[in-house]
């Protein structure tokens, strides 16, 4: 089942999603990027149905740049958050998306945020959310070591604690998460965390 | 489980000696699972009118953006703000608009009406709605608020007074009941002001 999670430290906001691509029982892929960046000061991290989840981010992302280029100034995370649940939220009673999402940005007045969007369309700006079987683990686990004025060293020791945690008690453990971060000098990948890498018949 | 108990909610408006209190608690979940701990679901329509939405929380954010614009409107046409009765037909008339694909809350309305007479009311998800002289109630927890106030309740408090009883009913109400809680929000109105408190209860 795939993990999504983040949290807001000082400054920076941070996001980390499996990357199994998975059919029934079968892992198509154990590299697949989850997590989209939408302009140069924000994330998507996105969970669901895999369609959806790479058509409807897709959808957000061209938005965005479109009211970019027609205004000539980015969209903040919350406005872009906010035309995000919109979408969701017309979409809900005709034709709806399973899509989470876990929106992370970071503007010059507003700082770091993290808004948490359910599959119905629920908006919430949070310090820390996450999605999927896996959150019952990371949110009980950022819930103990969380602080808001977490350094960016302090932030990835916790989200690798949570990685720890899912991989050890979830019974379909995604073994591979990649992690990325976003602070004033834009959203960039920050690690990958892998246990298992792609074997092709080329290496045996 | 019921789509009306996904998010859990507790929503309560009391009616005092000219002035109101509308309270609410702080909790949004999904199902069993705590997402956040500083949901709003009171909002200002403006000085005097007051609307709690319990209930599904993304159609709680959808009806309160749709009021929201419709008392704009009626503000720049009408040039004065609305009458709670008046709103409360609004808010009535726009629910049953969706009568057979409805918004999946129920509002509680108050406000201070002409001579300041206090005005509560609640209604279900399609818009009956129930005046009530004394106490109005909504969310998971309703039936500990209905027995909580009918216990608590009496006639033409002072706001100080008011606030106690709106607080201890709030709080008494959501400690039973699992889905809502982790604090309280109470807004207290006179003519004159309007006192908003956060309250501690248990957090869980």
């Amino acid at each position: 089942m795939e993990c999504v999670f983040g949290l807001v430290g000082d400054g920076f906001a941070i996001v980390a999603a499996d990357t199994s691509a998975v059919h029934s029982i079968l892992v198509h892929k154990n590299n697949e990027d989850k997590i989209m960046v939408l302009d140069s000061h924000k994330l998507i991290a996105a969970s669901g149905e895999p369609g959806d989840r790479v058509q409807f981010t897709e959808y957000v992302q061209k938005n965005v740049s479109l009211y970019q280029f027609r205004n000539g100034i980015p969209l903040t995370t919350a406005a872009a958050a906010n035309f995000t649940r919109g979408e969701l939220a017309t979409a809900l009673r005709k034709n709806p998306y399973s899509v989470n999402i876990l929106m992370a940005g970071y503007d010059k007045e507003a700082g770091a945020s993290l808004y948490y969007i359910d599959y119905i369309a629920t908006l919430h700006k949070v310090d820390k959310g996450a999605f999927g079987y896996g959150s019952y683990f990371s949110l009980s686990t950022m819930d103990r070591h969380y602080r808001s004025d977490m350094s960016v060293e302090e932030a990835i020791e916790l989200v690798d604690k949570c990685i720890l945690e899912i991989r050890s008690r979830l019974v379909i453990a995604p073994p591979n998460f990649v992690i990325k971060i976003v602070d004033k000098d834009g959203a960039r990948e920050h690690a990958w965390r892998q246990s298992v890498q792609d074997v092709t018949t080329a290496s045996l | 489980m019921s789509i009306f108990e996904y998010n859990g909610s507790a929503v309560v408006a009391m009616v005092g000696k000219n002035c109101f209190a509308i309270a609410s608690d702080r909790r949004l979940g999904v199902q069993l699972q705590t997402i956040a701990t500083d949901f709003q679901r009171i909002s200002k329509i403006h000085d005097r009118v007051f609307i709690g939405l319990s209930g599904l929380a993304t159609d709680v954010q959808t009806l309160y953006q749709r009021l929201v614009f419709r008392h704009k409107l009626y503000q720049l046409r009408e040039e004065r703000d609305m009458k709670p009765e008046t709103f409360a037909s609004l808010v009535s008339a726009i629910l049953y608009e969706k009568r057979f694909g409805p918004y999946l809350c129920q509002p509680v309305i108050a406000g201070l009406g002409e001579d300041d007479k206090p005005f509560i009311c609640t209604m279900d998800s399609i818009g009956a709605k129930e005046l009530a002289k004394d106490f109005v109630v909504s969310g998971t927890a309703s039936e500990s608020l209905y027995g909580a106030c009918e216990a608590m309740y009496k006639p033409d408090m002072e706001a100080e007074e008011l606030f106690e009883t709106i607080s201890q009913a709030l709080l008494s109400s959501v400690d039973r009941d699992c889905l809502s809680g982790w604090g309280g929000h109470v807004y207290v109105v006179t003519p004159t002001e309007i006192k908003e408190r956060i309250l501690k209860g248990r957090m869980d």
